[in-house]
């Protein structure tokens, strides 16, 4: 079975192609929710619309998009093996994504307490809902997997043999920011 | 014992995959294991949903018929449709995949082993949850109702009002478990086809077997989440009140069309070219000759996979889209006819000046590249839009994709089954019940789907459950209906023929069919680590350049 | 008379109307592109299996291997797109023809709104209201007169298909379509839903009586009039929870549930379809709708022999 095959033999890394084919249908499950909410920007016969009840996320966006340069540094402190300011940075990453999903539940609260508006109420709503709600999933979803890296490391020295690993949940965090723009630009500022 | 090279595996290493504790099958992540249990389930639900069309073609036998009330027949249906399309080709395909694709790169198993498993169990799960919903379901028709909307479950349909009850919710439930089953092959079998290849197996030279399932899997990344979506939007009308399809508070029910047919269709191609992956490797095999145009195989497949992820709405020309709109589909639809048909050049020019041997294998890859040609040239007819608004939603599309997907697709996987039953068991299935087998179903399904093009063109709507005498469709639904004997007999046939030959069939050998590609280079079944020494390669045929060392592939390639 | 012939058999290769015509001669041109292809192809095939068959001897030297052949791959690539751009320019021009006829002032217009499991049909310039049939005059070469039919649906999806009068277009709820037809026939023709569309979808039959002018004029008028309302049984009728769904022109009863009753007697068929206008079918129908279309949406109102008796013979007068 021996052949001559001089040259060197190297192939991706599998877990890379993995997260990032994770990631290419993730992003065709995020356009269609995008679609249906363009789909139906205007469409609702009663209120409340998106002008009179969406204010821009500011803050919000700034914590998730900043916790994107948090990971990053993270990742590059578990690579350099300075577990110490890694834990710091995935703990600061957490926050600023916790700090997102307060602001969605809080803004939340106020479309249905305050505003009246639900998945129910017109395709607004139901397209609203869904796509955020979608969205805030994913990020919830990345604060269980980053809870679960600060117990391992917080355990021992385990991270140390995975900064491979750690680098595939960074880039699905970049996914669900690079997302977050997306759903930003439809919702509140296109939409609007 | 075998040899591999040098390297001896013993018989118990090689039957490993056959044998071992029920628990040990529970727990497997073997990917040659796996393989097998995707592929035995697939077959015992096709032999369920094959039941499921007997009683309907009895039932359409003849005129004003009762055998079934229209409730019934109408669960039959759409469970007919749901377990082929999901129970059986989607497993099928990923049980061919997960069996061959390692040992045809010279891996030992799949990128990612507890992935494939976790796979496979939830399509399991996702499969014996539709059809608890015969138990567990609640229609408009009482208890114990399956599902009866429709294989693509068109809304407003769905939607609570007409559809009360839990039977519908079953449909959304299995489907979305089972497609998250196809997305998790999906990822395995391009992260192991990218990232494990053995040493000079550039991807060039991987068996088109293996290009053309990394094609299916990046389109099942792709078309299956429109349909997870869907079936969540839908699920959030159902429970929710949210309103996506909801056309009494301003949803749109074409709305639904979209997203289920951006999946639909490149799921059927999805189904198909599996079964292309198969005739491009028996095909060369039986003819003796590589395959003509290796190239331009590639680049059809791939031109498949892109073409047709923008072809969808020709499910949709009677809608009342504009006309341009329906113009710019026809294009798309009959563009993609071309890659498709270069592709049937190609397997008959591999056949041309080659010395075919009509082993059973080849015999039906012969049918498959008659009836595909007739199904592709159907296809054609329904993609000139005017001509589709008298034969959409006719027995013509019935018979159009039952040609496809049973003349085409089954065809092709039987030929597979054949010619790789030996690798996974090491025995040979018996050639004359292979032939019987193959002549039954021939006839049996040319009886059947040759005439139902007919009652289409007669008038004949489909997912009906009885229509009046005087309409022209008794003849050709009696004709069609005794088709139905001569399938069921080949599917005996071919069961018996497992069943006996797993004791009593010749032993196969490392490499029976005298073929070319890694897996024959490994004992048959494999041990449990495929190759003793990992392989390297040369050319895209392995073993011929070993079988004719004056001669090989690397020279031409 | 012409008009009552019965074109029971709906072959879409026996057009009766100028769009059915148009997608005739589409499916003509297609079906010999077609056939043509399949004879080419399938002949190539056949020669190939029966010409290099592995002869019983010499079955150890391999044949010469042969890798493929750019010239040949371009070939067969360039002719198909040629007959897909030849197919589709055709197709393009049907399309235009048929989908870009528009109505003239006075075109006749109606709309069809598609109910689980019946058509219910109105004419809107003429005030007429009827069920399961249309009447359409027939279009003379001299004086076409294309229908326009304006399609939409109150619960789910539908389809309405007449085979040889035109192709089919769907009935969507929260959503209008038109289709146009130009019978050049007369008689009867029939058609189907072609959309499930649940239950008794395959009960949920139609048919188009194209008649002479005369005839249909005279349709009109009759069908224009409030229903007869000198039966004594129609007290009782009023009485029942008939009137919920039902209408009758004229009268109390104003349900728009189910099939206008004004003219019941002058259709033919009782329930879209399933079965024969007759007197006996129609005291069936009434007794209970259920068994012979299970399913449908009209229940057993479980009447006494004395009251299905009255409606019975009170219906009968509604011609």
């Amino acid at each position: 079975m021996t052949a001559h095959v001089d040259e060197e033999w190297t192939l991706p890394d599998r877990g890379r192609v993995g997260v990032l084919c994770l990631i290419a249908t993730e992003a065709a499950l995020f356009a269609i929710f995008v679609v249906a909410y363009l789909f139906y920007v205007g469409a609702s016969r009663i209120g409340p619309l998106p002008k009179d009840v969406l204010e821009l996320p500011i803050w919000p966006t700034v914590c998730l998009l900043s916790s994107s340069i948090t990971v990053w540094f993270a990742e590059h402190a578990l690579h350099d093996r300075r577990l110490r300011a890694f834990v710091s940075w995935v703990v600061v990453t957490a926050i600023l994504g916790a700090e997102f999903i307060r602001q969605t539940a809080l803004e939340w609260r106020h479309l249905i307490v305050v505003d009246h508006l639900t998945i129910s109420t017109n395709v607004f709503g139901t397209t609203f809902y869904s796509l955020v709600g979608l969205h805030a999933s994913h990020v919830l979803a990345g604060l269980g997997l980053f809870t679960l890296v600060l117990v391992v490391s917080l355990r021992g020295r385990t991270m140390l043999e995975h900064a491979r690993r750690f680098q595939f949940l960074a880039w699905y965090w970049h996914f669900v920011d690079a997302v977050w723009i997306v759903v930003f630009s439809v919702v509140y500022v296109v939409s609007r | 014992m075998e040899t591999v090279g040098h390297i001896e595996v013993t018989r118990t290493e090689a039957d490993w995959t056959l044998t071992g504790s029920l628990h040990e099958w529970l727990v497997t992540v073997d990917h040659k294991r796996l393989g097998l249990m995707y592929v035995v389930s697939a077959l015992v639900f096709m032999v369920i949903g094959g039941v499921l069309a007997i009683v309907m073609r009895a039932q359409l036998a003849v005129p004003d018929n009762t055998l079934v009330p229209p409730d019934v027949f109408n669960r039959l249906f759409t469970m007919h449709g749901t377990t082929m399309v999901f129970l059986v080709g989607m497993p099928f395909l990923a049980g061919l995949a997960n069996y061959l694709v390692p040992l045809m790169i010279g891996a030992r198993d799949m990128a990612f082993p507890r992935l494939n498993a976790f796979g496979y169990w939830i399509f399991v799960f996702g499969g014996l949850l539709l059809y608890f919903s015969y138990i567990g379901g609640e229609g408009m028709a009482g208890h114990g109702t399956a599902p009866d909307v429709g294989w693509f479950a068109y809304s407003p349909l769905t939607e609570h009002p007409f559809s009360r009850g839990t039977s519908t919710d079953y449909w959304i439930l299995s489907i979305t478990l089972t497609g998250i089953g196809s997305i998790s092959s999906a990822i395995n079998v391009i992260a192991t086809t990218l990232s494990m290849r053995c040493k000079g197996m550039t991807l060039a030279r991987m068996p088109l077997f293996v290009w053309l399932l990394v094609v299916v899997s990046g389109m099942i990344l792709v078309a299956i989440p429109p349909l997870t979506a869907a079936q969540v939007m839908l699920l959030l009308d159902r429970y929710l009140g949210a309103h996506f399809f909801d056309t009494q508070a301003g949803g749109s029910a074409v709305l639904w069309q979209h997203f289920f047919w951006i999946f639909g269709h490149p799921e059927v191609y999805i189904l198909m070219l599996p079964g292309f992956a198969c005739a491009s490797e028996i095909i060369p095999v039986f003819s003796r000759k590589p395959m003509f145009g290796r190239a331009a195989m590639v680049g059809a497949t791939v031109s498949i996979g892109f073409i047709g992820l923008g072809v969808w709405a020709h499910h949709m020309f009677t809608i009342g889209m504009p006309p341009a709109a329906n113009t710019f589909f026809v294009a798309s639809t009959m563009l993609v006819a071309v890659p498709t048909g270069v592709k049937i050049f190609n397997w008959i020019a591999t056949m041309y000046g080659g010395k075919i041997w009509f082993a059973t294998p080849m015999l039906f890859c012969v049918g498959f590249l008659f009836q595909f040609l007739i199904a592709g040239l159907t296809g054609v007819m329904l993609a000139a839009a005017p001509f589709d608004w008298q034969l959409s939603d006719s027995y013509f599309v019935v018979a159009h994709f039952h040609y496809v997907l049973l003349g085409g697709l089954l065809f092709t996987l039987f030929a597979g089954i054949y010619y790789w039953f030996p690798k996974a068991t090491g025995r040979m299935l018996d050639e004359t019940l292979g032939r019987w087998h193959f002549w039954l179903l021939v006839i049996g399904f040319h009886l059947t789907f040759d005439t139902l093009h007919f009652a289409g063109i007669l008038g004949m709507p489909r997912r009906i459950y009885t229509y009046a005498a005087g309409r022209g469709w008794e003849g050709v639904n009696l004709v069609a209906s005794m088709g139905v004997v001569f399938q069921t007999a080949a599917i005996l046939c071919f069961i018996w023929n497992v069943v006996r030959s797993l004791e009593h069939g010749k032993e196969a050998g490392n490499d029976p069919w005298d073929a070319w590609t890694l897996e024959w280079a490994t004992s048959s079944p494999p041990p449990e680590y495929n190759f003793a020494k990992l392989p390297e390669v040369r050319s895209s045929r392995p073993l011929w350049d070993i079988k004719h060392p004056a001669d090989p592939d690397w020279k031409y390639e | 008379m012409s008009s009552d012939v019965l074109h029971a058999v709906t072959n879409i290769f026996r057009p009766a109307s100028t769009p059915a015509q148009s997608i005739y001669t589409l499916s003509m041109l297609v079906l010999a592109v077609c056939g043509a292809i399949f004879l080419t192809v399938a002949g190539v095939l056949t020669y190939t299996i029966v010409r290099f068959r592995r002869p019983s001897f010499d079955i150890d030297r391999e044949p010469p291997q042969v890798y493929g052949s750019n010239q040949i791959e371009i070939a067969w690539t360039v002719i198909p797109v040629l007959i897909v751009i030849v197919l589709t320019m055709a197709t393009a021009r049907v399309i235009s023809e048929v989908q870009n006829r528009r109505p003239s002032a006075d075109a006749m217009s109606i709309t069809v709104v598609g109910h689980q499991w019946w058509w219910e049909i109105r004419y809107p310039a003429l005030g007429v209201v009827t069920a399961n049939e249309l009447h359409v005059p027939v279009s003379a070469p001299a004086r076409p007169r294309p229908v326009f039919l304006r399609l939409e649906s109150v619960d789910v999806a539908h389809s309405f298909w007449v085979p040889q009068l035109a192709g089919k277009t769907d009935l969507i709820p929260n959503r209008s379509n038109t289709m146009w037809i130009e019978p050049k026939v007369e008689g009867v023709f029939l058609g189907n839903c072609a959309e499930f569309c649940g239950m008794q979808h395959a009960n949920m039959l139609l048919r188009v009586i194209v008649e002479s002018a005369d005839e249909f004029s005279k349709w009109v008028s009759l069908q224009r009039q409030n229903a007869r309302r000198d039966h004594p049984g129609e007290q009782i009728f009023l009485s029942l929870s008939c009137i919920n769904c039902h209408a009758v022109g004229g009268t109390a009863a104003a349900g728009l549930f189910g099939p206008d009753l004004s003219h019941l007697m002058s259709r033919q068929t009782l329930g879209a379809g399933v079965i024969p206008n007759t007197p006996a079918n129609l005291r069936r129908w009434i007794r209970d709708p259920q068994v012979m279309k299970p399913g449908n949406l009209m229940p057993n109102m479980q009447l006494s022999d004395r009251e299905l008796d009255q409606v019975h013979s009170y219906l009968l007068s509604l011609r």
